[in-house]
């Protein structure tokens, strides 16, 4: 029931603070906020609580699990379910959401109820995406995270938001209809093979089926979370949407939505097509190391702040595609403590960005230089953000990073040492960025305020957390390690059955 | 004919009454409320008497119609979805001077011709429900004579729609030529087991000039063409109406002679409605992306969805029935509740349907269209929506079938269909600074409960289908 309410929350919030925001915009925002926190406390709840849940022995491992009927006609179940890997990315979620509603406070002005709600209701598409166990279920999250992200930036956005919009509805779209027919293939397939219709995760995974036509659902599936994700040459939806998109929109693009492809891929294509992952590994290792290199070459080029996050964005989920098809578990967790890391430090990155251009009114990196001196709160946690994302040691990039690089090493050093350029780059366009922006002499004489209370709480704990993956990662990788470890043994397994 | 004949026939011989009742109370005193209240009891009992026609099936009523599950349900939804049309109607001509009351009549007979199609076994009632349907379309869709757009697609509609009549007639008598017989369970036969030799090339050109007319009031491409014209031309109501009632009374006579087709894959007539459906699908979608008329877009979106419902019925077995059922109800739920908010949105307003028309709308009335807004992501598929269910039915169809190259142009084309959705939503959400005020005046109130009946119905249709899903699965069981 915990796993319907952490859905139901911020569904019902968003309804709630459209209707509130009415009277009273704060209000609003604090009902949001709550709502979050309210989520977040459930999520951790269940985090703490995992080992005695654990040992009630739930099918497959899960922690916790909840079955509904909904169109018994094709075995179509309400069905969630939770392991380490979910609860992990739920734990984010939630905490990326207040992120979200902090950022926002002082930028969003206009339709405040109508912004909320989408918001909200982002979070519980987001959120559903993670805790489903049926691949219906999971289509229909899937596409439900789509329409308010579509809003938010095309009604928040920037100069280009129409554009940016439409261009990431298409591109998603496409690609989930894909994802749609393979999902339906699929379903028929076990429906062939056994005489019921089901779209259960647990009823699909063993689903027999021609290599030639697993490889085709494999890339179904693919191409949904290959956009999302996004990799290289699928991305070019990706720096428009951010750019344009609003502080919130862009946090949760970066924190979450691509987040969701990469889960995808851990969740679905490899336990549910281990034998196309394996033949076309080595294809989607190098898609990775190409997005790493592009991404950061792309990145070092930008002059305009959130072009350039964007970009980097580009890069570090290189490393996770990377990470997911080295076919070792150390780059498995290593992709895993990426795309947490990668959430609050890009995430961290926006919300800086959101923040300069609220007092600046512009992005360009030429006309800042010197913030340093007005604002040192400010320039300081970027610093550190910056940081993170080229990769210093002590903060959470570079231990997921690290590990993708030590398991890639194991199945190919060259595609390793090419991605380890990649974390070269990676610094040549951090320290270009504070270089140009925070240091250097103030020559357009910025006299700015420095960071208010909220970015202060949301700079904070974002900074809290990086240090906390950074230095003791422990807590995270012992949580997802059964999880990790069945999909990794699907993998195998099921590959020598054959 | 005995008592029981008058029964099954009772949904039919309503609205017939009515229709006659209400030329005469014109004929007394012109009073808009009440000939309309009129229309919509007789309708509501025509509803009723469902019921009673429930009990005596199934049952043939002479050669030419049957009155079976299937044509109880068919009409069942015809009936309800003309009762909204009427509804809707009601607040569009309260607003407007011309002689408004017959619009009622015509609706009325148009329906009737629609049940009689979907209770049609016969060539004489088929011929005879599309024309009693097409002589009161042609003077429905010219209704508001004043305006020179309504005339040139009254004009087009009608020499257009005659001419597939004849082609209609035509293929009806090659396949009598040829068979001698004049049911239409010949048409399955013949769609089922080919005759060799020269019989076999006459048969497939009735087949083919049969389809012809039947296409036409489908709006199927090739025979396309007339459907933009006549979407911008006719009042918002028989817009509503043709996308909905019409097309559901043809395709329900379709689905339930034609559908053998399905089951043979490769022949000449099952080539004939692949193209039509693939060329639907991609030219509604295509088409649509140059329109910056909200009526003419929805005009090549409809065409496009008849793409997608000519799919379903080429999915073979009991499965693509009932998945084309499921779509066209989902359709017309969408389309007349789409319809009804532009009503709603536009009325009182702005007389053109350009998409400027709708900038700020949200803005300034957000639950009318917040609501457009969920009628226009139903059509585009999203979920939670009753499009994206019918989608899913419709692919899941075809995917058993299994027709890939098909589904492929479903994806493609949907998100075409997506695009110039979006096209529609932009505008409305723009946050327009110096926009005009709110008009004071709401949409009246029966307007405003229908709607919200139709929202509700996305949603539902959307979410919990299995009610609707297991009604459609015992009625596909009987026939």
């Amino acid at each position: 029931m915990i796993l319907f309410w952490l859905i139901l929350i911020p569904f019902v919030a968003g309804i709630l603070a459209w209707i509130v925001a009415r009277r009273n915009a704060t209000a609003a925002r604090v009902l949001s906020l709550a709502a979050l926190a309210l989520d977040l406390t459930l999520a951790l709840g269940l985090w703490v609580r995992h080992p005695i849940v654990l040992s009630q022995q739930l099918r497959f491992g899960w922690f916790a699990s909840l079955t509904w009927d909904w169109i018994p006609q094709f075995g179509i179940r309400f069905h969630l379910a939770v392991d380490g890997l979910a609860l992990v990315m739920i734990v984010l979620t939630a905490f990326l959401g207040i992120v979200a509603v902090l950022a926002s406070w002082s930028e969003i002005q206009n339709g405040v109820g109508f912004f909320h709600f989408n918001l909200l209701w982002v979070i519980s598409g987001v959120t559903g995406v993670f805790l489903a166990a049926d691949l219906f279920l999971f289509y229909l999250f899937w596409e439900l995270m789509l329409v308010p992200m579509y809003f938010l930036i095309a009604i928040w956005g920037y100069e280009r938001k129409t554009y940016a919009a439409i261009k990431f509805f298409l591109f998603t779209q496409i690609s989930s209809l894909l994802m749609l027919v393979a999902i339906i293939s699929l379903a028929v397939a076990h429906y062939h093979a056994t005489g019921v219709y089901s779209f259960a995760y647990e009823d699909l995974l063993g689903t027999p089926l021609s290599p030639a036509t697993a490889m085709l659902m494999m890339l179904g599936f693919f191409a949904a979370f290959a956009v999302k994700l996004p990799a290289f040459p699928l991305h070019t939806w990706l720096p428009d949407a951010h750019t344009e998109a609003p502080t919130a929109g862009s946090v949760l693009l970066a924190g979450l939505l691509l987040k969701t492809g990469a889960f995808g891929m851990l969740r679905f294509v490899l336990p549910l097509f281990p034998g196309p992952s394996r033949e076309l590994g080595m294809l989607m290792m190098a898609v990775g190391v190409t997005g790493i290199l592009y991404g950061a070459i792309l990145a070092f080029a930008q002059s305009d702040l959130k072009r350039m996050v964007a970009y980097t964005s580009v890069s570090h989920m290189g490393f996770v595609l990377l990470g997911i098809f080295s076919g070792n578990e150390l780059a498995l967790d290593g992709a895993l403590v990426q795309m947490v890391s990668h959430g609050i430090s890009t995430g961290a990155l926006f919300v800086l960005a959101g923040a300069l251009k609220d007092r600046l009114h512009t992005r360009e990196l030429d006309s800042m230089g010197g913030l340093w001196d007005t604002m040192p709160v400010l320039s300081g946690s970027g610093m550190v953000f910056a940081m993170a994302s080229v990769g210093l040691p002590g903060l959470g990039d570079f231990v997921g990073e690290f590990m993708v690089l030590v398991g890639t090493y194991r199945t190919s050093p060259v595609l390793a040492i090419l991605a380890a350029l990649g974390m070269i780059a990676g610094v040549t366009y951090g320290l270009r960025m504070i270089q140009r922006a925070l240091l250097g002499p103030n020559t357009h004489n910025w006299k700015l305020p420095d960071a208010r209370w909220y970015e202060r709480v949301v700079f904070g704990s974002m900074i809290v957390g990086l240090l906390w993956i950074g230095l003791y990662p422990q807590p995270v990788l012992k949580l997802v390690r059964p999880a990790i470890g069945r999909i990794s043994q699907q993998a195998i397994q099921t590959l020598a059955m054959r | 004919m005995n008592s029981s004949d008058v029964i099954a026939l009772l949904p039919m011989i309503v609205p017939s009454l009515t229709a006659i009742l209400i030329l005469l109370l014109i004929a007394i005193k012109r009073n808009h409320a009440l000939v309309a209240s009129c229309a919509l009891a007789g309708l509501g009992a025509s509803f009723a008497s469902l019921w009673a026609a429930a009990t005596v099936i199934p049952r043939s009523v002479t050669a030419l119609l049957i009155i079976d599950s299937y044509s109880l349900f068919y009409s069942g939804f015809l009936i309800a979805t003309a009762a909204i049309v009427v509804l809707l109607s009601f607040s569009y001509f309260q607003r407007r001077q011309e002689h408004r009351e017959e619009f009622y009549a015509l609706i009325l007979l148009a329906t009737v011709g629609t049940i009689v199609l979907t209770a049609s076994r016969h060539f004489a009632s088929l011929f005879l429900g599309i024309e009693i349907l097409s002589v009161s379309l042609y003077a429905l869709v010219s209704y508001l004579r004043e305006g020179r757009l309504a005339l040139e697609a009254g004009i087009k509609y009608l020499v257009l729609a005659a001419t597939s009549s004849a082609f209609l007639l035509f293929g009806l008598a090659l396949l009598y030529a040829e068979t001698g017989s004049m049911d239409l369970a010949t048409i399955s036969y013949i769609l089922m087991k080919p005759a060799a030799g020269a019989a076999a090339e006459i048969e497939l050109a009735g087949i083919v000039f049969v389809l012809t007319g039947v296409g036409f009031k489908l709006a199927a491409v090739p025979f396309h063409l007339w459907t933009p014209d006549v979407y911008e031309g006719a009042p918002l109501p028989v817009t509503a109406f043709i996308a909905s009632v019409s097309k559901g009374g043809v395709f329900a006579v379709l689905l339930r002679w034609f559908h053998s087709v399905s089951g043979h894959p490769g022949s000449p007539a099952w080539w004939a409605f692949v193209v039509m459906s693939i060329a639907s699908m991609l030219f509604g979608n295509l088409l649509a992306l140059q329109q910056n008329n909200i009526k003419r877009i929805l005009a090549y979106s409809s065409i496009a969805n008849m793409g997608y419902l000519l799919l379903a019925f080429l999915c073979a077995g009991a499965f693509g029935l009932q998945a084309a059922t499921y779509y066209l109800l989902a359709y017309a739920v969408t389309i007349v509740g789409a319809f009804g908010l532009l009503i709603a949105l536009c009325e009182g307003e702005t007389e053109d349907y350009e998409l400027d028309a709708l900038r700020g709308m949200f803005w300034r009335r957000p639950i009318l269209a917040g609501a457009f807004a969920v009628a226009l992501l139903s059509l585009a598929g999203i979920p939670l929506t009753a499009g994206f269910l019918g989608k899913f039915y419709i692919v899941a169809a075809a995917a058993i079938t299994p027709l890939w190259i098909p589904i492929l142009i479903l994806v493609i084309s949907s998100t075409i269909g997506v695009y110039y959705y979006l096209r529609v939503l932009v505008p409305m959400f723009m946050v327009v600074e110096d926009g005009p005020p709110a008009r004071g005046e709401g949409a009246p109130i029966h307007a405003i409960v229908s709607l919200a009946a139709l929202i509700a119905l996305i949603f539902v249709l959307g979410v919990y289908p299995s009610p609707l899903w297991r009604l459609i699965q015992t009625i596909s069981n009987a026939s």
